[in-house]
């Protein structure tokens, strides 16, 4: 990696999305966001170049010359001066929080038409409710244009759920609800992180927010969570979907390969030895019940961390991913 | 040039008192520093416990009721007893102070001897205290059995949070003991020097600064005492 | 000390007399000498070696961390990219480079080390007031990193040096260790800044009065009261946690009916004042740098004295802005950014009258000047940048990104950490006897400045882009930033790399140190080249200001003002 290809690459980047270094805006925070953000910006230029341009012509034009002893100014503050380079400062920050609390406000403050979705966080995955629909997704599908406001809790340790192209962000915390809301502009997909450190696998604790048009949103709800033609899918595809987006894939590995969990190839009808001293074959009700109560029988040599995927799946998304084990053999 | 010392040259000719250390000019600087030193470790004391009454706050804001309930288990005659203790043990402190400042030894030692007795009926309470509250299993965190919490011979029934009222009763109690354990250590090492004669009117600062500690022992037990036995 | 007005006759002195006479390091021999010491000089002198120790190996672990980071460069056995180190590896070295960093290297490095040796002889005192209980901290000191380091042995945490609940509760039994570290550590930087405010205010030389003082003085007056009436507050949360994580009690964890976000509030209250602990010395040595160098008056003394303790004063009320998108109350976001804008002002009031004291000097550019200047160029991209992370609503997206990573290290490396290798070469002569050797430290100040800029710039970048901190892995779309953020910290290594190498160069065959090599007039260069045992050989007596050097022609026009 050197300089000169970095700065090609950013320069490619710059002039066909022109977001090289800041996300896009896809939500009506996000533009307001990014004009306090750009005003900050150049303030800090022109102080920068103010402090720095000052520091570098008095370096340049009172370098010491000669050996010798040369005479300096006996200044030593200059009342005028200090009142003006303190005063003006203030007035600007007090601009600047004013603008930012006006902002933030309409950050925080969520309207009555937004539709409603629940949050759990837990390591290291999003589950994402729509309580009046009864759909339970890893993600959060909604459609444009429309307030969502969302009521968030985590089942284990802290979490933070944020969306940088709709500049939101807010803590998950066990025990109590927190809520944030965005209105999504336009169809489209983007990134969901978890900015709240939460242990081995907090960097993969990602998911997506999908926004439909109104009608493809409609479809996606009246086929209870699956995008169109649900029916034509494998069940094992299906399982391996659920894999990846639902955080299986953080704890256990599909290639034989050794992380937190037990690896998934070659589980099914495989014997299995508990920390308890038992054993039993792992068939589809083993399977069922380690995903549900995965404490209820823990295999020896593994740590009892994998918390209950109960209420979290439904029993067709527990159907695929145990078709999908049986896949990998 | 080879004394290394440059004391000699500028307090050259002046009487060196025998308790003043080589760094300081003179008695009086030494000891005014030494009072700073004890105020500004004093001032961190009483921010380490605001820490502990912030958390008392807190979580008697969440759980009033378990605190009212969770209070009768304490014993406030035995609470009692001991402020009772330290109030006269800051006396005899205060008393001890004062021999020093009249150049009397007896009163000095024995006024020492009485606080520290005082402070160690203070700890025999609590500990009389502390293993009745073991006995009963009213003990912090997954300690706590509510099988064996006995309040006047009946089964007693905390609502809420007992075993969190219980981790900040003998975290707050428990700090505060610890106190009270050093300032006899303390004590006892003052006791050895006022018989060595260390002390008098003009060399007294060790003596003044753990009475300063002593008294703040005490002011914290002053605040504890109605927080987790007079609950209203 | 009127007569000393230049620097001829006291080399002389020095050269001839003084050489009989044993200074502080060759006064008393063995080890055993050196254990037991109560001499600040000394004392500051292991502290200066614990601190850099402390460093190179919070510097490995920072170095780690940014390999990682390259991405998933390494082919591994199944063919596939990989990383180079798990997540639960990963995590374990962003933690401990944090703790070492935080608390074994910032925290103590300019106070303990550099304040300790200098503030007895700045303020012309035979030691400081209580000698014993300044050993007794550098003990507490060890013992707080052996236990840091038996946390590491013992498996080691994972928690990120803020310990968060519940996280902290639930995690490997080694936090204990860890916690109980940092408590013992509190103590020690506890009883150093009760030290340090009993010496300012009862040990100045007559005639030393408040104005007539080391800036460096007024500052590390402001940070040990913070140490003083933050830490113990620190103490306690820790005590907190500890007893939580081993008894179950439930204070912080909802699980038992506690707050998880009170342990936040609880922690920022000390660690925010703490990050002034970490810059407020490090204004008192740019302080006086930039006078001496420029051979000039600092502009503002009382404004520049003033703003250290209003910082020091208001710094305890601004902890909430880490916590705006933690779930606490509307009201006390607003009220808490609002406050974080005022301590902006006495910030930025230092640099301006910084800048301004170069104005009409005669600037000498010795490598601790290019520090100095490294020092403003850096410091001001970190303050500035503090502006986007105060203001609620651009918080809200920017909070715990790369941008936040680069904002503290630009203050804390590029501010803190400058300023004391600033320090070290400007007063390296008087605590070793030796010069350094001035080509090679520009050559260092080069490499630190160029790849600091390289390493987190390119995070500032990553951070409004959305690239969320403490990740182990991230998308593709972030690779090239990091790599070049990597690429700079492989430059900012070689650096110090360098430094180190010439400052072990200097005390084996570095030119001998004159008292004072820079024509300095605060009393730590009245005294030998190194200091003498009892520091100075009659007590000096202060008849002048910090600043005032001969260069200054009083009759020139002074363009208003005074």
């Amino acid at each position: 990696m050197n300089l000169g290809f970095a700065l090609g690459h950013m320069m490619a980047q710059a002039s066909d999305t022109a977001s090289w270094w800041k996300p896009i805006q896809a939500s009506t925070h996000a533009t307001a966001v990014d004009n306090l953000f750009n005003f900050i910006m150049y303030l800090c230029f022109f102080f920068f170049v103010l402090i720095v341009g000052a520091m570098v012509y008095f370096v340049v034009k009172y370098r010491r010359k000669g050996n010798g002893p040369e005479r300096t100014s006996p200044i030593k503050g200059n009342h005028r001066l200090e009142i003006v380079w303190s005063v003006i400062p203030t007035i600007l920050l007090v601009i600047i929080f004013a603008w930012g609390f006006k902002d933030w406000l309409a950050i925080a403050v969520v309207p009555n038409n937004a539709m409603e979705v629940r949050v759990t966080g837990q390591k290291w995955n999003w589950t994402f409710t729509y309580p009046k629909e009864g759909i339970v997704s890893s993600d959060l599908v909604v459609p444009a244009g429309q307030p969502v406001k969302l009521v968030m809790t985590s089942s284990d340790v802290l979490h933070s759920f944020y969306i940088p192209d709709y500049r939101v962000k807010r803590d998950v915390v066990p025990g109590r609800y927190t809520v944030l809301w965005f209105e999504p502009s336009e169809p489209g997909v983007h990134q969901i992180y978890c900015t709240e450190y939460c242990g081995t696998s907090h960097s993969q604790m990602l998911s997506k927010v999908k926004v439909l048009d109104s009608a493809k949103y409609e479809e996606w709800i009246a086929n209870g969570g699956e995008e169109g033609g649900a029916s034509a899918v494998p069940l094992a595809d299906k399982g391996q979907k659920l894999y990846e987006a639902r955080g299986c894939v953080a704890c256990h590995s599909n290639d034989g390969s050794q992380k937190v969990g037990p690896t998934w190839k070659g589980l099914y009808a495989a014997q299995r030895k508990f920390a308890d001293g038992t054993s039993t074959t792992a068939d589809e009700n083993y399977l069922r019940q380690s995903i549900l109560v995965p404490g209820s029988q823990v295999v020896a040599g593994y740590a009892n961390v994998m918390p209950s995927y109960q209420g979290q799946l439904n029993d067709k998304q527990i159907e695929s991913i145990i078709e999908y084990i049986k896949t990998l053999k | 040039m080879t004394q290394p010392s440059s004391s000699h040259a500028s307090s050259a000719g002046h009487h060196h008192p025998k308790y003043l250390a080589h760094h300081f000019e003179s008695m009086a600087q030494q000891n005014a520093s030494g009072k700073l030193g004890m105020w500004l470790f004093l001032g961190q004391e009483v921010l380490f416990f605001s820490g502990l009454f912030l958390a008392y706050v807190l979580a008697r804001i969440i759980y009033p009721e378990t605190f009212l309930a969770a209070h009768e288990l304490l014993d406030w005659k035995l609470g009692a007893l001991n402020t009772i203790f330290l109030l006269t043990s800051s006396l005899t402190m205060a008393l001890a102070v004062r021999g020093a400042q009249v150049n009397s030894k007896p009163q000095m030692f024995y006024n020492i001897l009485a606080t520290l007795l005082l402070g160690g009926a203070f700890m025999v309470v609590k500990y009389i205290e502390y293993s009745h509250k073991f006995h009963d299993g009213l003990l912090p965190g997954h300690f706590f059995d509510a099988t064996k919490a006995m309040h006047n011979g009946q089964l007693a029934n905390i609502p809420g949070a007992p075993a969190i009222f219980f981790a900040i009763y003998f975290v707050m109690t428990g700090t505060h003991g610890l106190h009270v354990l050093i300032g006899m250590g303390l004590m006892l090492w003052l006791l050895v020097r006022i018989k060595r004669g260390d002390f008098n009117s003009e060399n007294h600062v060790y003596l003044e600064n753990v009475g300063l500690y002593w008294h703040i022992v005490d002011l914290i037990w002053i605040f504890l005492f109605p927080l987790l036995y007079l609950v209203r | 000390m009127e007569s000393n007005r230049n620097n001829a006759p006291q080399s002389a002195h020095a050269a001839t007399a003084g050489g009989a006479e044993p200074n502080y390091i060759n006064a008393h021999k063995g080890i055993w000498s050196w254990m037991t010491t109560v001499d600040h000089k000394r004392l500051g002198l292991m502290y200066l070696v614990g601190v850099l120790s402390f460093f190179a190996v919070g510097g490995i672990f920072a170095l780690l961390v940014r390999t990682q980071l390259l991405g998933p460069i390494f082919k591994g056995a199944s063919g596939k990219q990989e990383w180079l180190f798990s997540g639960d590896t990963y995590n374990k070295l962003f933690t401990l480079h944090g703790a070492v960093m935080v608390f074994l290297v910032i925290i103590p490095s300019i106070p303990a080390s550099l304040g300790n040796f200098f503030l007895p002889l700045m303020l012309g005192a035979k030691d400081v007031a209580f000698p014993k209980l300044n050993l007794m901290s550098f003990y507490v000191y060890i013992l707080g990193g052996a236990f840091l380091l038996f946390s590491i042995a013992t498996g080691a945490i994972d928690t990120g040096w803020t310990f968060y609940t519940p996280y902290s509760t639930t995690t490997s039994a080694s936090v204990i260790s860890a916690v109980t570290g940092v408590f013992i550590l509190g103590f020690s930087s506890i009883l150093t800044g009760v030290n340090f405010i009993v010496t300012i205010h009862k040990m100045r030389a007559p005639g030393l009065t408040w104005t007539r003082l080391p800036l460096f003085v007024w500052a590390q007056y402001a940070t040990s009261l913070i140490q003083v009436l933050a830490t113990p507050v620190l103490a306690i949360t820790l005590m907190l946690l500890a007893i939580e994580k081993t008894m179950g009690v439930g204070i912080f964890d909802p699980k038992l009916g506690g707050d998880p976000v009170l342990f936040q509030h609880f922690f920022w209250f000390y660690s925010h004042p703490a990050v002034y602990i970490m810059i407020l010395p490090a204004f008192g040595v740019i302080s006086e740098i930039i006078t001496v160098n420029s051979r000039k008056q600092i502009f503002g003394y009382k404004a520049i004295a003033m703003s250290s303790v209003a910082i020091a004063v208001i710094g305890f009320l601004v902890w909430g802005h880490h916590m705006f998108t933690s779930g606490q109350s509307e009201l006390a976001s607003a009220v808490f950014s609002f406050l974080t804008f005022a301590v902006a002002v006495p910030t930025a009031i230092k640099v301006f009258s910084w800048v301004a004291t170069m104005y009409g000097g005669s600037i000498r550019l010795n490598s601790a000047m290019w520090y100095g200047l490294a020092f403003l160029f850096l410091f001001t991209i970190g303050g500035l940048t503090g502006l986007f992370l105060g203001t609620l609503s651009v918080d809200i997206h920017l909070h715990d990104t790369y941008f936040v990573v680069a904002h503290f290290h630009y203050v804390m490396m590029g501010g803190t950490m400058t300023a004391f290798v600033g320090a070290l070469h400007h007063w390296w002569p008087k605590m070793t006897g030796r010069m350094l050797n001035e080509f090679w430290g520009k050559i260092s100040c080069f490499f630190v400045f160029t790849g600091f800029n390289l390493t987190f710039f390119s995070q500032f970048l990553l951070g409004t882009k959305g690239m969320p901190r403490r990740y182990a892995t991230y998308l593709p779309e972030f690779q090239t930033w990091h790599q070049l953020s990597t690429l700079g910290s492989y430059l900012l290594g070689l650096g110090f790399f360098i430094t180190l190498c010439y400052m072990i160069q200097s005390l084996i065959s570095g030119a001998k140190a004159p008292r004072n090599p820079w024509g300095a007039r605060s009393l730590e260069w009245e005294t030998d080249s190194p200091p003498i045992e009892h520091n100075f050989h009659v007590q000096p007596v202060v008849k002048h200001g910090p600043y005032e050097f001969p260069e200054i022609d009083h009759s020139m026009s002074t363009g208003g003002g005074h």
